[in-house]
């Protein structure tokens, strides 16, 4: 069933902030074998101007994502969640994620279209610090593939 | 480090340094605890085949995790990233081995534009097709 394109253009409220800690930016990098000091010493993180030690580039996708969950299980959208793939992501950083940030989440359905009977749901998520500055935005492209299995490749 | 590339240095067409990463089994329940993906298509063979997958499937955001390291490698701060996308189009298939899978990633310079910034185009492949389409970044050179 197609989702309600009155969707599109809906914002859901911030999220509690989430505290970037250095041991989940450490393991983070560890688990994608990435060496970059930047992440887990503190004194090569300010020798590339950095106030502590940074987060790797697609780090804040555990944050947006789970914010993404207030759409994604909005009753009133009606996504058939087990038929989900996660279609494409993108993000726009204005300044890395770095360790002792307090982020919160502003999660908006940008699109909504229905392709070769698949529903294609793309949320924003604005990554504000603290401060209320922009640190990053995260663009989710979830595809609820439809009932008959038709396969999600290719989506336009 | 701060082996940093200067913006008058590179050329559309530059190639970046290729690198292969491994990724097994192991990989994947490593991150599936650090990133909170604990979807079971990443670690449970059962049920990655009772939803249609030929096996165990490697996290998107691994596949594009490891494909910007050709990037923040190159030019030494991963701060750099101004912009990153791409888009998921085939999965990264995982056996239950010791050898598990290889991620082959290239990358070349498409654009120079303003503000000292490039945009880079990544090739992601494993067992000779590609994974990630539209793989692209920008990135703010010195």
């Amino acid at each position: 069933m197609a989702l309600d394109q009155s969707f599109v253009g809906r914002s859901y409220p911030p999220t509690d902030p989430y505290e970037v800690g250095r041991e989940k930016i450490r393991e983070f990098a560890e688990a994608v074998g990435d060496t970059n000091p930047a992440y887990t010493d503190p004194e090569a993180a300010k020798a590339l101007g950095y106030a502590d030690v940074i987060a790797p580039p697609t780090f804040v996708f555990a944050i947006t994502f789970k914010a993404a969950g207030q759409v994604v299980q909005d009753p009133q959208l009606g996504l058939d969640y087990g038929r989900v793939v996660h279609g494409d992501q993108r993000f726009a950083h204005r300044r890395p994620v770095r360790a002792g940030d307090r982020l919160t989440v502003t999660s908006t359905i940008e699109t909504i279209k229905s392709l070769a009977g698949n529903d294609v749901l793309e949320i924003r998520g604005d990554v504000h610090d603290e401060a209320g500055e922009h640190v990053v935005t995260a663009w989710t492209k979830l595809v609820a593939r439809a009932a008959d299995e038709n396969t999600a490749e290719g989506e336009a | 480090m701060t082996a940093q590339i200067q913006y008058a240095d590179v050329e559309v067409g530059t190639e970046l340094p290729a690198q292969t990463f491994p990724v097994t089994r192991a990989t994947l329940v490593q991150y599936a605890g650090a990133s909170g993906d604990f979807n079971p298509i990443h670690w449970n063979e059962k049920f990655a085949k009772e939803v249609g997958l030929p096996d165990v499937i490697a996290h998107g955001m691994f596949t594009m995790a490891e494909a910007v390291r050709v990037i923040t490698d190159w030019v030494g701060d991963p701060g750099a990233i101004v912009e990153y996308g791409c888009r998921f189009t085939r999965p990264v298939v995982v056996p239950n081995d010791d050898q598990g899978a290889t991620i082959e990633v290239s990358g070349k310079v498409a654009a120079k534009l303003d503000d000292n910034t490039v945009r880079v185009d990544l090739t992601a492949m494993s067992a000779g097709q590609k994974v990630l389409g539209m793989s692209r970044a920008v990135v703010r050179l010195a």
